[in-house]
């Protein structure tokens, strides 16, 4: 999904800049809360996987493919903060070194990808987490759903903004309509490559997914009790 | 599954991405993308400028000077996983909150909450208090 230079007009891609460059900077603030020695060196592994996976685009059928956005994932597995800057790294490295993805559209990338797509994303985890059973399984399907929603909330994003400052007049609820449609199936396959990372992290380190920090949190309060005994019993 | 240690789950994931970059990345789907179908379809991909950094030694994941398509693919990949996994994880160290920092304010929950327990299941940040505690325990 990365808008090329001359899709949009000047004042909305000066708009969307501003929006992306708010967002990165309370991300700056943000991600402050979300990383520690131990959850830091994870957050360099997503962003370098989120910039392989998409390369990896994918066949959706009718001479058209769809790759990872990766924002529901990054904001899962490191936090929605951390995952903003991430794919704000990953698009700023895509369009200066591989011309992918416009430079002056670089701020409706971001905006797109790294705001909508990874907020939407954690959002949506976070309400479909509140509805699962609180076990660190859960994780998986709720990150999954997050994904699958994420990729044509994010389309429509694009939409709204082709409506705002969109240079070719064409039928607003065609593009609606084709967005939705194609980003639907794309969604798809982000929510099960979401739903594959995300299953193999919770495997062997639930503790460093951001996502299940809540439902782990009672988890380990009975593994503390056990292993502190003499202290819980003294005090 | 059996527990591994963080630098092994970096390693083991840096690994697979560096072959999804830059050996698995050849056989991606060489159609447009969603918003470029799209694009084309309703009829709007005719106002795309030519890219600035077109001509790059590294555009369209392409390396320049590579006539073999699978390795310069493959080199682009593997350049961009370095980049970004450079950049990013150089970011993120910055930002992050130093073990130190956290010992001081372990130390204050500590002082002001006497047993900590209940503080804790209160915040629920138990196993963040937990390796605290192990950590402050180990006896640095």
């Amino acid at each position: 999904m990365h808008v090329p230079d001359g899709f949009l007009d000047v004042p909305t891609s000066v708009g969307t800049a501003l929006v992306a460059a708010t967002g990165v900077g309370l991300a700056l603030r943000g991600a402050r809360r979300e990383l520690d020695d131990r959850t830091a060196p994870l957050a360099g592994l997503v962003a370098a996987f989120v910039f392989a996976a998409q390369m990896l685009n994918f066949p959706v059928g009718a001479g058209t493919s769809g790759h990872l956005l990766g924002g529901a994932l990054a904001a899962v597995l490191v936090g929605p903060w951390t995952a903003t800057l991430s794919i704000a790294v990953v698009l700023l490295v895509q369009g200066l070194l591989f011309a992918d993805g416009g430079l002056t559209a670089l701020g409706t990338n971001i905006t797109l990808m790294g705001l909508v797509g990874v907020w939407t994303g954690w959002l949506v985890f976070r309400g479909v987490q509140s509805l699962l059973p609180k076990r660190v399984s859960m994780v998986v399907p709720a990150a999954a759903v997050a994904a699958l929603v994420s990729v044509p909330v994010a389309a429509l994003a694009f939409t709204g903004l082709y409506a705002v400052g969109g240079q070719a007049p064409i039928p607003l609820d065609r593009l609606a309509t084709a967005m939705l449609g194609w980003h639907t199936l794309i969604g798809l396959g982000e929510a099960a490559i979401t739903g594959l990372v995300v299953s193999a992290v919770v495997a062997v380190r639930p503790d460093l997914v951001h996502g299940a920090r809540r439902v782990l949190a009672t988890r380990k309060l009975v593994v503390v009790g056990r292993d502190r005994d003499d202290d819980q019993v003294a005090a | 599954m059996r527990r591994v240690s963080t630098r092994a789950l970096v390693v083991t994931g840096l690994l697979i991405t560096l072959v999804l970059a830059g050996v698995v990345s050849f056989y991606a789907s060489s159609h447009p993308d969603g918003l470029n179908h799209v694009a084309e379809k309703v009829g709007f991909s005719g106002t795309a400028q030519p890219h600035a950094s077109d001509g790059s030694p590294l555009s369209g994941y392409a390396t320049r000077g590579v006539s073999d398509q699978r390795l310069s693919r493959g080199v682009a990949g593997v350049v961009g996983v370095v980049v970004v996994g450079l950049l990013f994880g150089g970011l993120t160290w910055a930002l992050r909150r130093r073990r130190s920092d956290e010992r001081a304010s372990a130390a204050t929950v500590l002082d002001t909450t006497e047993t900590g327990a209940p503080e804790r299941e209160r915040d629920g940040s138990s196993a963040v208090a937990r390796e605290r505690d192990g950590s402050t325990s180990m006896g640095r």
